[in-house]
């Protein structure tokens, strides 16, 4: 994933208006289109929204999705919550880190493997998100063949 | 003549399992052959254990076709798709469905009947008909019709949303604020997903109805990150509304002016406790405040905020048109009117399920739900998100009624209803349940914060089997403390899983990791 520029962030700013209470929008913008905060980018916040560098790097830090490494190009979320568990989540999350060679937060050969807690598609479980889509009813035949579809474009 | 209408739904579980390869299918197939049909992505309706529903216009007549996948499409239109014709996927008409047909649709009437974006559809479906009927009768009109409704707020508190109302609109300030909790985090829930998937419009309507009620010019929705079709059909459905002028400076030459704006979350669990929410739409950490003072009074940037759940809000708008009165004939005792439950987890026919309060949870489980989908007994219930109580299947026959789900030291929440087999590992979930808030916790107290993470550790200490009596008597010691010291429902209601735990399935902790 590229690196946002300091030109695109003073842009994002922009589009919200220069707004410190619009700082999670802002992010929230920044990591969909580049997958994360860089360190950077917490200072330029910081200075052009008027907040202190403490404050940005506070909310950077709360938020789950404010990721402050940077994410291989894919993104594979499998839910751990409960209606997830119930139909054999926890067995699937051991096969995705056993088939993927690592465990959650790593990032290997382009894809990042994350938890997530609850995608809302929990009757149709155990689910898994990946680059922003939902997909549902996902045993491991189907987890490997999403999985050979990302392999299959690096 | 007119051209045939399919409807494949544009919803995340649809979509989830296959339905816009469906919905390309067909196109590739009208195009290939010069047909002329109109493929229309509607909400779901909601039971999703048939999705990809395929749906057919016949006659003025829908036709599903349940469980579609992009194979079948070819065959289907063989078997003259077009005139309803026989597949083995034909379900019959959809009308007919006996999961759809024995429900009491009061907020979900429209999903899955209409297109989610077109007002068109929308008002030949007595959209804005409940708005401009407030506009006609007044705020105060619609103050009463909510209090008479015996509305409760459907995002997990059940406080009365007519007081709530009634209170904001008494304040006095220069600015007021409607901000609609769609942080629909609870594991299990779906519905605010699915209304806002499947019925936009009818969530917009029910906005305006909320600040034209109080005096709110502005109105907010916190939509949690982990639902992107909804934000992009929301997303659409806003500026669609924008355009048509039900949103914006004096709506329809009301003097009204409304406007929404949509915000989206990052991935925080508490952000769902209205306080957070509000600390979140400001730009900060979604760190809980002290109450009081109320949101109500003071709530986003200080100013009186009507805080809702997205179901308490759409359901209004039928409320106004029909009366509060035939809402509260509805339900039981002090659960007035409908819940959308929710059928989620290890059950065969999952899904979405508006019943008026006082079916009992069997019925939902059993006669909805068919059981489990593993064919498996019921071995568990937990009812209310990741917060609720873990029910035995012994006590099914419980009715969904707040004050009887208190009574047993559950409750209902947002009606998210997950089934657990006799696979499940009870001293896990109940370890999860103290790790998900170790995890999500905001930090402000410490019941909550440390609390958590003890509770983890003891309760490996229990399945370990190390001084199991002593560790018994220190985890519902911790819990006493979370629940009675703890800011909010997280750290205050994470015990209630807990407990259940050690109630009813504490032969669980000697066996746990056995099987």
């Amino acid at each position: 994933m590229a690196r946002i520029d300091t030109e695109t962030t003073s842009q994002i700013v922009k589009n919200h208006n220069g707004k410190p209470e619009l700082l999670v929008q802002i992010l929230q913008t920044i990591v969909t289109r580049f997958g994360w905060v860089p360190p950077e980018t917490t200072r330029q916040l910081a200075e052009e929204l008027n907040l202190s560098r403490a404050d940005v790097h506070g909310v950077v830090e709360y938020y789950h999705d404010f990721r402050t490494k940077e994410p291989g190009k894919h993104i594979v979320k499998i839910c751990q919550a409960e209606a997830c568990q119930a139909m054999g989540s926890r067995q699937l999350t051991d096969h995705a880190q056993k088939t993927l060679a690592m465990s959650m937060h790593d990032t290997e050969n382009n894809i990042t493997l994350e938890p997530v807690y609850c995608l809302g598609n929990c009757a149709c479980s155990p689910a898994v998100m990946i680059d922003g889509k939902t997909y549902g009813r996902v045993d491991e035949s189907r987890f490997n063949a999403l999985l050979n579809d990302l392999r299959g474009d690096k | 003549m007119a051209r045939t209408k399919i409807y494949v739904p544009r919803e995340t579980a649809a979509v989830s399992v296959g339905a816009d390869e469906v919905a390309l299918a067909i196109t590739q197939v009208v195009k290939k052959n010069g047909m002329d049909i109109e493929l229309i992505r509607n909400g779901s309706w909601g039971a999703t254990w048939l999705e990809p529903l395929l749906e057919v216009e016949v006659d003025g007549i829908r036709i599903a076709y349940g469980n579609v996948s992009a194979a079948d499409i070819a065959s289907m239109f063989d078997a003259d798709l077009l005139s309803g014709g026989k597949h083995e996927r034909r379900l019959g008409p959809t009308d007919e469905i006996p999961y759809l047909m024995n429900q009491d649709r009061w907020t979900f009437w429209r999903c899955g009947r209409i297109n989610p974006l077109s007002i068109e559809d929308f008002e030949l479906h007595q959209g804005f008909k409940a708005l401009k009927k407030a506009f006609v009768g007044g705020a105060e009109a619609v103050l009463e019709a909510v209090a008479e409704s015996g509305l409760r707020g459907r995002g997990g508190a059940g406080f009365p949303t007519g007081i709530k109302w009634r209170t904001v609109a008494n304040a006095e300030a220069d600015q007021k604020y409607i901000a609609c909790n769609a942080d629909e985090g609870d594991s299990g829930t779906f519905s605010d997903r699915m209304l806002m998937e499947g019925d936009p419009l009818g969530l917009v309507e029910s906005m305006a109805i909320a600040g034209f009620a109080v005096g709110a010019s502005k109105g907010y929705i916190y939509l949690r990150s982990e639902y992107p079709l909804a934000h992009s059909i929301l997303s659409r459905a806003i500026e669609t509304a924008r355009d048509a002028g039900w949103l914006g400076e004096n709506i329809k030459d009301s003097g009204f002016d409304f406007d929404i704006e949509l915000h989206l979350g990052a991935g925080s669990y508490v952000c769902g406790e209205e306080t957070a929410m509000l600390e979140s739409l400001e730009g900060k950490k979604g760190i809980v405040r002290f109450k009081p003072p109320l949101p109500a009074l003071e709530g986003l940037f200080g100013k009186p905020t009507v805080v809702n759940n997205v179901i308490s809000l759409a359901s209004v708008a039928n409320i106004i048109n029909l009366g509060g009165e035939r809402y509260a004939g509805m339900g039981v005792d002090r659960s007035k009117g409908t819940l959308a439950f929710q059928l989620a987890g290890n059950i065969k026919r999952g899904g979405l399920v508006e019943k008026s309060f006082g079916i009992t949870l069997r019925e939902l489980v059993e006669d909805w739900g068919g059981g489990t989908a593993s064919g498996r007994p019921v071995k568990a219930v937990q009812v209310g998100g990741p917060l609720g109580a873990y029910i035995p299947a012994d006590q099914l026959d419980i009715p969904m009624d707040y004050e009887a789900f208190i009574g047993i030291g559950a409750m209902i929440g947002h009606g998210g209803i997950v089934v657990f087999d006799g696979m499940a590992d009870m001293a896990q979930l109940a370890r999860f349940a103290m790790e998900f808030c170790a995890i999500e916790s905001c930090g402000k107290c410490t019941p909550c914060r440390i609390g958590s993470t003890r509770g983890v550790e003891v309760i490996d200490k229990l399945i370990e089997g190390v001084d199991r009596e002593q560790n018994h008597e220190l985890l519902v010691d911790l819990c006493d403390t979370m629940e009675s010291a703890s800011l909010c429902a997280m750290g205050g209601m994470t015990p209630y899983p807990v407990r259940s735990v050690l109630k009813y399935f504490a032969e669980d902790f000697a066996s746990s990791g056995k099987k």
